[in-house]
């Protein structure tokens, strides 16, 4: 029998960046808030000093701070014809858990999506025709969100993480030295971008002798202290080249602790209890309102916690099983192509050129996250894909990450894994290799989805989450043109000698790594029919039931997601608090 | 926090710190559940002398592997990572020592792994399918890899085939074309290849990586901190000699 628990105004489940960005805005609006996180406490001088942060084995091969499948994992499948199976070790995606979730060890890329990318049916349809949009059982459709809408969360996002770069587009106005690309900026970035190391310097000059732009990566590793809007303090990046899979001893990178927390967890209405695992979003019996969720604590005592508001904030493929089991919504069937929960799962389609220099030295290990050089020519469409046979695109980078050792060793084509020659290559080529990053897009197809595992069972009895995905030939195709055009600007690089194209090809594999940017699920849209909640993260159904995060992307975009994701989480607090808490209720009519 | 957790945290790191901790792995594991929960409310919670430091290994003998896994263990990834000029062999880095110590602690007995059944074979793109966590792979894989190698080379054990005859084993097992009686033989060449360069290039904490002869090798200063002063400096060798997390043998001359 669970524990009655005195009510509060909101409980939020799960606590990583969309917890804490929503915590503290509703905190400051006077609300009563808990946060249940079903992870440890975590923090920078405790947990991830800079006398041990720096430690490839135990972090990215050991998992130190990632989910443990052991208690938690999906089954994973290609198709609806195969069976799904554990994902028994993490790979494709490392997925986080504790407070901070996944942002403690990302690398920190702050992007904004395109104005095209926000409108991705109807701009594809209106430029390249009905087959443009449907072809590959696509499911495209508009993020329910126009650009000025969303511009003034981006750059609350930006404030918040005092990310650096170089605007190429501030009020319509096009910067020299940013990516035009861009839609126009309120404001230029906090901070000044990161200083550059030797390879993105040789990459941005051949790709401006190659006719294209190359602007400095937006970085939440900051480029120089910064003091943010809460308070919260950040140190000048060194460089050490541990921040993806890492978490920073150095308070350089922007995160949950170091930027949200010091403020929010000092104020009196905010509670965070740990490893606290919601069971269940509880309803009233017509299913109409979240009355609260069911959590078990560690010591394996039930609780319930009633609240006015209910905000899904934990990772997008816990929202989801979340949704599923506390049976809110209809799910997605690919068959019939009815039901909305667990619709549109998208990804992110990686590629890569290896380039590989006579003799210049790189020095790989001089790295921070989102250290780079960007091409944005081949992102969303900033350019014609008439012919091309697919839509969407990515960014090509010289990212400059680090130069972990047992992850990080390029050798040349046609170099054995093991043996004399493969120890020869990597000792020559280590210092002298960089990588060009193929950032490119997943659109939403029609056998993509999210459900629950008819077999496989979790450490508390419940269904794992089934995911079904695999590329299709719009992305297949999408990612060669990148890594070709890559090829290209890497083979015009100084010094180069020879590159390597690392396309992505056959089906989605649970190794190699490729990204954590797991989208879709719990798609926005401009009404019921073809969405789970609205634009404000409001579920259509439950409407006192918030569900935040990459979920709620209708498909994924040739960029990093926490932009967006923390940009939507902004706006989402601001129809709570402008709208929502004067009168309780749906707050989009459709 | 509660007295109750600050108490175990140091008791566990106290374990971590004497180095007695590695093999029984009770190092402090933070992600786990099991931890008791906690209210946070009007604080940033930190307590003196918690942290999370990493567990350090300790000695060169064996405490996992076996005389006759030695046997196997020892010329095969001699033969991944072999002796020459270019750097040092896998052995001479004491990567034997850093996966007898990873079999016998938590990485050997599956953490961080899925094992839970049922078990039916996969297809390729659903990667690690097995039930055996790696201590339990390594175990049924090695004998199995010996028969294998009996079989095709006059009844001779892997240590006694010439090298090129030892190569040609490792690569049937990395193809998948030799089958194996009782495990996967590709899936354990995979992981085999995988720790021993974990071995090579991790942090010598883990018992590998000798000397940080294989950073030097390729030019990794390791777990330095600040390079500030460097990003600008393109195309210059950066001068610092490696630094383990456990700092580096000129740190305590002087």
């Amino acid at each position: 029998m669970a524990t009655q628990l005195p009510p509060v105004d909101a409980v939020m489940v799960g606590f990583g960046w969309t917890g804490a960005i929503l915590g503290q805005q509703l905190c400051d609006a006077g609300l009563n808030v808990v946060a249940l996180e079903r992870g440890v406490w975590r923090d920078t001088p405790t947990d991830f000093a800079t006398t041990f942060a720096q430690d490839e084995l135990r972090y990215m091969w050991r998992h130190h701070l990632f989910q443990n499948v052991a208690y938690d994992t999906l089954t994973i499948r290609n198709n609806v014809n195969q069976d799904a199976l554990p994902m028994r070790r993490l790979g494709s995606f490392l997925l986080g858990t504790g407070v901070g979730g996944a942002g403690v060890h990302w690398n920190a890329q702050i992007w904004r999506f395109l104005e095209s990318d926000l409108k991705a049916y109807s701009h594809n349809l209106k430029r390249y025709g009905k087959a443009a949009v449907s072809a590959y059982d696509m499911t495209v459709q508009d993020y329910p969100v126009s650009w000025d809408e969303i511009e003034p969360y981006y750059d609350a996002f930006d404030k918040l993480c005092g990310t650096s770069g170089k605007a190429g587009n501030l009020s319509g106005k096009i910067q020299e030295g940013g990516n035009r690309f861009e839609g126009p900026r309120s404001a230029e970035y906090p901070n000044p971008p990161m200083a550059m190391p030797y390879g993105p310097t040789l990459f941005a000059k051949a790709a401006i002798e190659k006719g294209y732009q190359a602007f400095p990566h937006p970085s939440g590793n900051v480029s120089r202290p910064y003091t943010n809007p809460l308070g919260a303090q950040l140190g000048q990046c060194t460089y050490c080249g541990f921040c993806e899979k890492f978490g920073c001893g150095n308070y350089s990178k922007a995160t949950a602790q170091t930027t949200i927390l010091p403020y929010l967890l000092m104020k009196p209405n905010f509670t965070l209890r740990t490893e606290s695992e919601v069971l269940k979003v509880e309803t009233t019996a017509d299913g109409k309102r979240a009355t609260g969720v069911t959590y078990v604590n560690s010591a394996g005592e039930e609780f319930f916690q009633p609240a006015e508001i209910v905000v899904l904030s934990a990772y997008v493929l816990q929202n989801v099983r979340l949704m599923l089991l506390s049976k809110i919504g209809k799910p997605y069937d690919p068959k019939s192509g009815a039901g909305l929960v667990g619709k549109n799962y998208a990804y992110q389609t990686m590629g890569s050129v290896n380039v590989f220099f006579e003799e210049k030295i790189m020095n790989p290990f001089i790295g921070a996250g989102a250290l780079a050089t960007v091409v944005d020519e081949f992102n969303g469409d900033n350019f014609d894909h008439s012919g091309l046979g697919f839509i969407g695109g990515g960014y090509i980078a010289q990212m400059h990450t680090g130069g972990r050792p047992i992850e990080m060793i390029y050798t040349p084509p046609g170099t054995p894994a093991w043996g004399a020659d493969w120890k020869k290559a990597a000792a020559r080529n280590y210092l002298r290799a960089v990588n060009l990053s193929c950032h490119g897009s997943v659109m939403a197809h029609r056998g993509n989805y999210l459900d629950l595992d008819p077999t496989y069972r979790d450490s508390f009895g419940r269904p794992m989450l089934r995911m079904t995905f695999d590329f299709t030939d719009n992305e297949l195709k999408m990612s060669r043109h990148l890594v070709d055009k890559a090829a290209e600007i890497g083979l015009a690089m100084e010094g180069v000698s020879t590159v390597k194209k690392n396309y992505r090809t056959g089906s989605w594999s649970v190794l190699p790594y490729q990204t954590t940017h797991n989208t879709g699920g719990t798609i926005m849209g401009d009404n019921p029919t073809n969405s789970v909640v609205n634009k404000y993260s409001q579920s259509w159904d439950v409407p006192n039931l918030f569900v935040t995060g990459a979920g709620a992307f209708p498909q994924n975009a040739g960029y990093n997601p926490t932009g967006t994701v923390a940009a939507l989480t902004y706006l989402a607090a601001d129809g709570i608090k402008s709208q929502y808490l004067k009168k309780a209720g749906p707050l989009v009519v459709a | 926090m509660s007295d109750g957790e600050i108490s175990r945290r140091k008791l566990l790191l106290g374990g971590a710190m004497v180095g007695a901790a590695v093999v029984t792995g009770a190092a402090v594991h933070d992600g786990e559940l099991g931890m008791p929960s906690q209210t946070i409310k009007g604080a940033l919670p930190w307590r003196e002398g918690a942290a999370d430091a990493p567990p350090i290994a300790t000695g060169t003998d064996y405490r996992f592997f076996t005389a006759a896994e030695q046997a196997f263990i020892e010329p095969a990834i001699e033969r991944l990572i072999p002796p020459d000029d270019t750097g040092p062999s896998a052995m001479q880095s004491n990567v034997h020592v850093f996966l007898d110590r990873q079999l016998a602690g938590p990485y050997g007995r599956g953490d961080h792994f899925f094992l839970g059944g049922p078990w039916p074979k996969g297809t390729p793109e659903q990667g690690y399918q097995s039930r055996f966590s790696p201590a339990q792979l390594y175990r049924a894989a090695i004998p199995a890899v010996e028969s294998y190698a009996k079989s095709q080379h006059d009844g001779k054990s892997f240590r006694e085939l010439a090298a090129p005859d030892q190569d040609a084993v490792l690569k049937a097992l990395e193809s998948g074309e030799a089958k194996l009686e009782a495990a996967d033989g590709k899936g354990f060449f995979a992981m085999l290849l995988q720790n021993t360069l974990e071995g090579y290039f991790s942090d010598p904490i883990y018992g590998g990586n000798k000397d940080m002869a294989a950073w030097k090798m390729i030019g990794f200063p390791g777990a330095h901190y600040d390079y500030r002063e460097w990003v600008g400096r393109h195309g210059e060798r950066v001068p610092y000699p490696p630094v383990s997390i456990q700092g580096r043998p000129g740190w305590s001359e002087s």
